[in-house]
């Protein structure tokens, strides 16, 4: 045989050993229906850029498959049914899309407003609920057709429609969230029946612009961008009522520019304070969550982005906005003190801990990977190659008031 | 012995490497100024769908932030958004970003927004 069709031989050989490869390497589309397997240690990543995610298995610290066709990824959030087996998956085209963790596919999908930027799921897990930027409002979704229920346009008292944020479950089919436009704070109540009762509580402070709940779903606090102070809800207290916390909180001092607005996620249920980030300053404020008095502040090394706390309470892991994004500091809450800092990666988004805290999970963007280290000893254990990943979020969960 | 269906004698494989060596030698010198232009250009793209478009959207077509699509800014000049660009919009979530670009980036990415450039 010519010396050049050998070598086209080889070439065509080596190219074909290559595929065959990168085939076995990539992870495979649909586990097969007899593998029997659990999905309370499953999550999902964001890929943000692709569109996809990628379905990931804690326990083996491995992607287990992708999922593709979901649209604008770029500030997706999602929550779990009731028996983590399908994650509902918001996106910011106002696509939500009901994906089987055990199929790796598609169940339903469907595109329900222009923009939006989070959801939440109902206390049984029969409705979802989306906030909308585009038209303004909240929606209300069966969990299982994914056909609407209930539409709540966001008209302030202002009469103009609002972005929504911080739309969390709450305790007796209640969802409740904040009119960016407007500064109010809604609760809608659907525990009668499809049409809900909506409690709007106005003048609640500027720019509201996240919002969460404690894990015992009693205070919902929402964080002002237009002001120094969040606010507060005790959703045990009759008539439902806001007071303004942490009032004044910059001292007067001029703000840092804020280059990403932080976050209200990632609270768990112990201790008796909470660490929140501080708007256009390089700080976390620690807030007695009995008083709800600051008690402290840590100084951090940029705008923290999420503060997100160990299961177990002790230690709270903290990101931070363009450009000193490539950061983390673990903060001890006794302390109050950072007690590690280090480089993780290029554009950290995102960091979830497994659910009793024996390991963390975090995105490097810029990096295309997904790193997991030991929580307690800040030791690499493994690390996932992911494109352009942001958001992580485990089935676990789906056993947790306002997630 | 199959039939030769090749000239016997052809050019050898050193031969054309150094035929080609020879070609790119002889082209005029890419001026280092046109590749950095090139990865900066890269880089404020990067910036703009990554980083500002945690509020104006990966596609840029709006979140927190208005949308930054070609057609959403036609009312807008170059210069009054590169002004908005690096010195921000007092009162909303705009920040500044003068400390962290220059005069000339700002103009390069009012550039691509206003002619829907960006990749």
């Amino acid at each position: 045989m010519p010396k050049y069709l050998r070598r086209l031989c080889v070439l065509i050989a080596s190219g074909m050993i290559a595929l065959l490869i990168a085939w076995i390497t990539t992870p495979t589309a649909v586990l097969a229906m007899n593998e029997l397997r659990g999905t309370g240690d499953l999550g999902i990543v964001v890929e943000r850029s692709a569109g996809s995610i990628l379905i990931v298995d804690t326990t083996k610290r491995a992607a287990l498959a992708r999922v593709e066709g979901l649209g604008d990824l770029s500030h997706a959030s999602a929550v779990f049914s009731p028996d983590q087996r399908f994650a509902y998956v918001f996106g910011r085209d106002g696509g939500v899309t009901k994906v089987d963790l055990l199929t790796a596919s598609i169940a339903k999908r469907s595109i329900q407003a222009g923009n939006a930027i989070g959801g939440a799921i109902f206390d049984d897990g029969s409705l979802i609920a989306v906030s909308n930027y585009e038209p303004g409002g909240v929606r209300v979704f069966a969990a299982d057709s994914l056909d609407m229920v209930a539409d709540i346009p966001a008209i302030g008292a202002n009469g103009k429609a609002s972005k929504t944020v911080g739309l969390v479950d709450l305790p007796g089919r209640r969802f409740a969230y904040a009119l960016y436009d407007a500064g109010e704070i809604w609760i809608a109540d659907f525990s009668a029946g499809a049409e809900p009762a909506v409690t709007k509580l106005s003048n609640i402070g500027a720019l509201p612009y996240d919002g969460n709940v404690t894990p015992d779903g009693r205070h919902y606090l929402v964080g002002l961008f237009g002001e120094d102070g969040v606010a507060h809800v005790d959703l045990w207290r009759e008539p439902l009522a806001a007071e303004r916390i942490l009032n004044g909180y910059g001292r007067g001092e001029e703000k840092l520019p804020v280059y990403k607005m932080p976050h209200f996620e990632g609270w768990t249920a112990s201790g008796d304070r909470l660490l929140i980030p501080a708007v256009g300053r390089h700080e976390l404020i620690a807030v007695d969550l009995k008083s709800f008095k600051e008690v402290g502040r840590v100084v951090t090394h940029g705008q923290p982005v999420f503060a997100v706390a160990r299961p177990d309470g002790r230690y709270v892991w903290v990101n931070f906005a363009h450009p000193l994004n490539d950061t983390i500091d673990v903060v001890d809450i006794l302390t109050l003190k950072v007690v590690h800092r280090f480089r993780a990666g290029p554009a950290v988004l995102h960091m979830e801990f497994t659910p009793r805290g024996r390991d963390v999970w975090v995105s490097a963007r810029d990096d295309d990977r997904v790193l997991v280290y030991d929580a307690a000893t800040f030791a690499k254990k493994g690390e996932i190659a992911a494109a352009k990943p942001s958001g992580i979020f485990f089935t676990a969960r789906a056993t947790k008031i306002g997630q | 012995m199959s039939k030769r269906l090749y000239p016997k004698t052809r050019p050898s494989p050193s031969a054309a490497v150094l035929g080609l060596i020879a070609a790119l030698a002889a082209m005029p010198a890419i001026p280092p100024v046109r590749g950095e232009e090139i990865a900066a250009s890269a880089r404020l793209s990067n910036l703009v769908r990554q980083d500002c478009g945690s509020c104006h959207g990966l596609t840029l077509k709006g979140g927190l932030g208005k949308p930054l699509t070609a057609e959403s800014l036609t009312a807008w000049d170059r210069d009054q958004l590169a002004a908005i660009i690096l010195d921000g919009v007092p009162g909303t979530p705009m920040p500044p970003w003068r400390r962290l670009l220059t005069e000339a980036e700002a103009r390069v990415i009012a550039d691509m927004l206003k002619e829907g450039a960006l990749k």
